[in-house]
């Protein structure tokens, strides 16, 4: 051996000796948002690569017809950078099972505790049948957001699309078997409850039938973002937080139901990150530098078909509102607030609200 | 307090049984009658009848489960790092974390995606249930593995490799390997590849290799941040190969999907073979420092997990149901670990190539040679002298081992079917698709990517099949350019602009660091194009050669 061999550092550590790029510690393929690169963008970005990220060799396996593993037209809408959306709510594994433990902990303890103190039996008689039937029907609509969102997220452009769009299905899952495990339980303490009304509801009864065409409509779009749209930025504000806020969370204490709140309370603030996630997509391709004409144009048609859908789903469940014994809230006042809701997100998008 | 604690011992209430909540959470689905779900994810297999007893999985209990195992492997991360773990670890192995790492966050978030693909055509709501979940779950696996290598990246000695490690993934020649395996997951026949490719084969069979025989060697080489990690996404595996079994049940029902059964076993087995054991041998065998002869060898594990476990409890019983099992393959693979040495090879391989890597590769020596020999008769025989080479070579000033003529390797043909050149060199065979000639490690990835990945198989339609695309001879980007304008296109250099990421050695020291210049004034080939232009007889010739193999000059 004719050169001189070094002593190699003995320590593997960080810092034990000083050579080109010893000290290069944060991922340098990727533009950060900020100025410094959060944890989420650092487990996120790019895990999802593409032919402009960084495949050399493109896609090496194709469908049939020709097309690689990912592709920009699943979806109608354009982007001159698909590359530059973040989810605002930055969610990766740790967060995400930190925050679904924390709401089916609560969720159980708050059932449990109910349950204990014989709670379910104090409820009113009216509102008992209500959440057998109605809350019963809407846990379908929950779990059919869940599922189509679940489709969704195999076709976004990027790992941060389509990682917010898993986050929401699971959120939505949860939410559907929250509903579900929480009816059969009271159902347990109520004599006469009747598990199976829900379904009966969901498939059979008149006032449910717009809310499961909405939800159809939502689960057979074959456009991954228009189904990402009409969740958060239409169906939600419509009749998501009409029936949950407007609803359930409202009239449950005064028919003598603390639980009730409880339970759906977690699905609002899982709204407002999945709808902050949703604007910002959102956002960024209707203020594209190239194609910010088109994909408004596009929204614009998606939204008018959606609501249409939901103004006819929530018409649909107006006679729930009167059915309470104790009826705190009007039908008109939750459903102006709704619009008023809806009308506030689609300006953040330039967007309007069709007329009835 | 106390009244209140007595009030609830006595109105202690009736749960609701796991088994009843599955089948009130399966109660959830419904046909829809408004508009139909677009049938996006195309199979050319029938799905139609139910499994009969897929595994019981609610959310309620699943999240705060896995978020438990997830406090578990953040507090050993913490306390390794209290531990100063990094003092001792070995860099031989960290560096093949840059690799390894590299390539699984994509298959474990391609997992995610399929899970849309089979959960979209499940038979039954139990088993669809059993797909969200696994696809947090490989959320959690991909963002979790992120963060581990984030983490090597803040701590380890030479961070170089780490902070590029999504870009490299998609430009290097080693990780198109591992992209050949993600996008086998997520890409073509939904069934092919979500199910019989990924959970049938990959998870049940290869994730022990992966998942439980990597960490055992890392905290042989002072790494106790890669086990706690691995060992905790491994004890997902479970639920993913029942819901994968539970899915091949309900489909082995219909007697039409047998023929496709069998194309795609053989097809999923054998290039998961070809894939993880070329990848995840190399990584225990030769990313060790630990060479105890007690321990098992990757081969000797093989044979454990995948011959004993896999093959004859799990593909065997397949057989009763009428799906023929190609007995010869696995027979076949068994020989090419041992025998014919595959693993070595492979890790060879990467040693040529080592300037176009983006981790550092060090060389074998004398204390290594006694456990390969040990453990593989006939191993010194055969890479002894190349190991002696390539130290000898790891020093600046020297040729390049890709292209120096005293070492007598020859540059290997590239596979087009798994990636991985034909590196047993008396198997490889050539053959055609569209009229354009392809080389093959091997007569089944000959089969693979001519038959199986067709349009039509035995005489069957299969419309739905994906194709073998894209540039996948990795040589043939940088067909004639220079070495160093490839890897600075490559962006496989440090930030000073000239000084390697990868370097044939672990020597943490400027001086001893290879730079464009060193490797500058080679010119890469495509062997695939090479072939390709050459006269029939010339052509003929050459592939004779090729089989006879090539003889490893002594090395003084
Ligand atoms: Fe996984
Ligand atoms: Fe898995």
């Amino acid at each position: 051996m004719t050169a001189v061999q070094s002593i190699p550092a003995k320590s593997g550590a960080a810092g034990a000796a000083i050579f080109p790029d010893s000290d290069s510690r944060k991922y340098r393929y990727f533009e950060p948002r900020s100025k410094r690169a959060t944890h989420y963008e650092d487990v996120t970005v790019d895990v999802q690569p593409d032919p402009e990220r960084y495949l050399l060799q493109d896609w090496i396996i194709s469908f049939p017809n020709g097309k690689g593993a990912y592709t920009k037209d699943n979806t109608a809408a354009l982007s001159s950078n698909w590359h530059a959306f973040r989810a605002p709510d930055q969610e990766w594994e740790r967060t995400h099972y930190q925050r679904q433990s924390k709401i089916e902990t609560m969720v159980q303890s708050v059932i449990a505790n109910g349950r204990k103190s014989g709670a379910p039996k104090g409820f009113d008689k009216a509102w008992v049948k209500i959440l057998q039937n109605h809350l019963g029907a809407w846990k379908h609509a929950e779990f059919g957001l869940g599922t189509s969102l679940m489709q969704a997220q195999r076709y976004g452009y990027t790992q941060m699309i389509n990682n917010a769009t898993l986050t929401n299905s699971s959120y939505k899952l949860r939410l559907a078997q929250d509903i579900t495990l929480y009816l059969a339980e009271i159902g347990m303490d109520i004599p006469g409850f009747d598990d199976a009304a829900g379904k009966r509801m969901w498939l059979e009864d008149k006032g449910w039938q717009g809310t499961r065409e909405a939800i159809e409509s939502i689960m057979g779009s074959a456009d991954y973002l228009e189904q990402y749209l009409a969740t958060n930025i239409v169906f939600e504000p419509l009749v998501g937080e009409l029936f949950r806020s407007g609803f359930l969370m409202q009239v449950g204490s005064p028919n003598g139901d603390f639980i009730t709140p409880a339970v759906i309370s977690a699905a609002e603030a899982d709204y407002e990150r999945n709808l902050a996630n949703t604007i910002d997509l959102m956002h960024l391709l209707v203020t594209d530098n190239q194609h910010a004409a088109h994909n408004k144009k596009l929204f614009q048609g998606w939204v008018n078909k959606h609501v249409a859908l939901a103004n006819k789903a929530a018409a649909g469940l107006q006679p729930v509102w009167s059915q309470p014994h104790s009826k705190p809230v009007q039908y008109a006042d939750v459903r102006a607030q709704s619009v008023e809701r809806i009308k506030k997100i689609l300006g953040e998008l330039g967007l309007v609200l069709p007329k009835e | 307090m106390s009244g209140t604690l007595t009030l609830n011992k006595i109105t202690a209430q009736r749960g609701i049984s796991v088994g009843d909540a599955a089948k009130k959470i399966a109660d959830l689905g419904w046909n829809p009658s408004y508009v139909q779900e677009a049938m996006t994810f195309p199979t050319d297999y029938k799905i139609a009848k139910a499994p009969k007893d897929p595994m019981k999985q609610v959310l309620r209990s699943y999240f705060p489960m896995q978020e438990e195992k997830d406090n578990r492997v953040y507090g050993a991360l913490d306390a390794a790092l209290r531990g100063d773990m990094f003092r001792n670890v070995e860099p031989r192995w960290v560096e093949w974390m840059k690799l390894f790492l590299a390539i699984i966050p994509f298959p474990e978030i391609s997992a995610a995606r399929s899970m849309a693909m089979v959960g979209r055509l499940a038979p039954g709501e139990d088993l669809r249930t059993g797909f969200t979940m696994q696809m947090v779950d490989e959320f959690r696996h991909s963002t979790i593995q992120m963060n581990l290598k984030k983490w090597y990246m803040e701590n380890y000695i030479d961070p170089a490799g780490f902070d590029i490690t999504e870009e490299a993934f998609g430009k290097c020649y080693a990780t198109t390997i591992g992209r050949q395996f993600g996008e086998g997951f997520i890409t073509g026949d939904a069934i092919t590849s979500a199910n019989v490719y990924l959970t049938v084969v990959a998870e049940t069979a290869f994730t022990n290799t992966l998942f439980v025989a990597m960490p055992s060697e890392a905290a042989r080489n002072g790494d106790y941040a890669l086990p706690t990690v691995f060992l905790s996404v491994q004890s997902d595996e479970s639920r993913h190969i029942g819901n994968g079994h539970s899915m091949l049940m309900s489909m082995l029902k219909e007697p039409e999907n047998h023929l496709l059964l069998e194309r795609d076993m053989r097809y999923a087995f054998w290039q998961n073979h070809a894939i993880v054991d070329a990848a995840i041998g190399t990584f225990i065998e030769y990313g060790t420092t630990n060479r105890d002869k007690a321990k098992e060898s990757y081969a000797e594990m093989w044979h454990r997990w995948i011959f004993e476990d896999y093959y004859r409890t799990y593909m065997l019983p397949l057989e009763k149901y009428g799906i023929k099992i190609h007995h010869d393959d696995v027979q076949t693979a068994w020989k090419r670990l041992t025998e014919k040495h595959y693993v070595h090879k492979v890790a060879q391989f990467f040693a040529v190539g080592w300037s176009a890597n983006f981790w550092r590769i060090e060389a074998q020596t004398d204390k290594d040679f006694e456990w390969f020999e040990h453990k593989y008769p006939g191993w010194y025989a055969q890479f002894g002298d190349f190991w002696k080479w390539y130290e000898k070579l790891s020093h600046r000033g020297q040729t390049n081992i890709l292209f120096n003529g005293d070492v007598g390797y020859v540059y290997p043909h590239r596979c087009w079917s798994c990636l991985v050149p034909c590196l047993i060199r008396e198997d490889m065979v050539t053959g055609e698709i569209d009229g354009k000639l392809y080389t093959f490690a091997h007569e089944l990835d000959r089969w693979t990517a001519v038959e199986a990945f067709a349009g039509e198989y035995q005489g069957r339609p299969t419309p739905a099949m994906g194709r073998f695309s894209g540039r996948r001879e990795w040589e043939s980007v940088y067909h004639n350019v220079d070495i160093a304008d490839a890897i600075k296109d490559l962006g496989f250099v440090r930030t000073d602009g000239k000084t390697l990421v990868a370097q044939p050695h672990l020597r943490f020291d400027e001086k001893e660091m290879w730079t464009l210049d060193d490797v500058r004034g080679h010119i890469l080939k495509s062997p695939l194009l090479t072939l390709r232009e050459m006269s029939p007889a010339d052509r003929e010739k050459h592939l004779a050669d090729y089989r006879k193999g090539f003889t490893i000059n002594p090395c003084n």
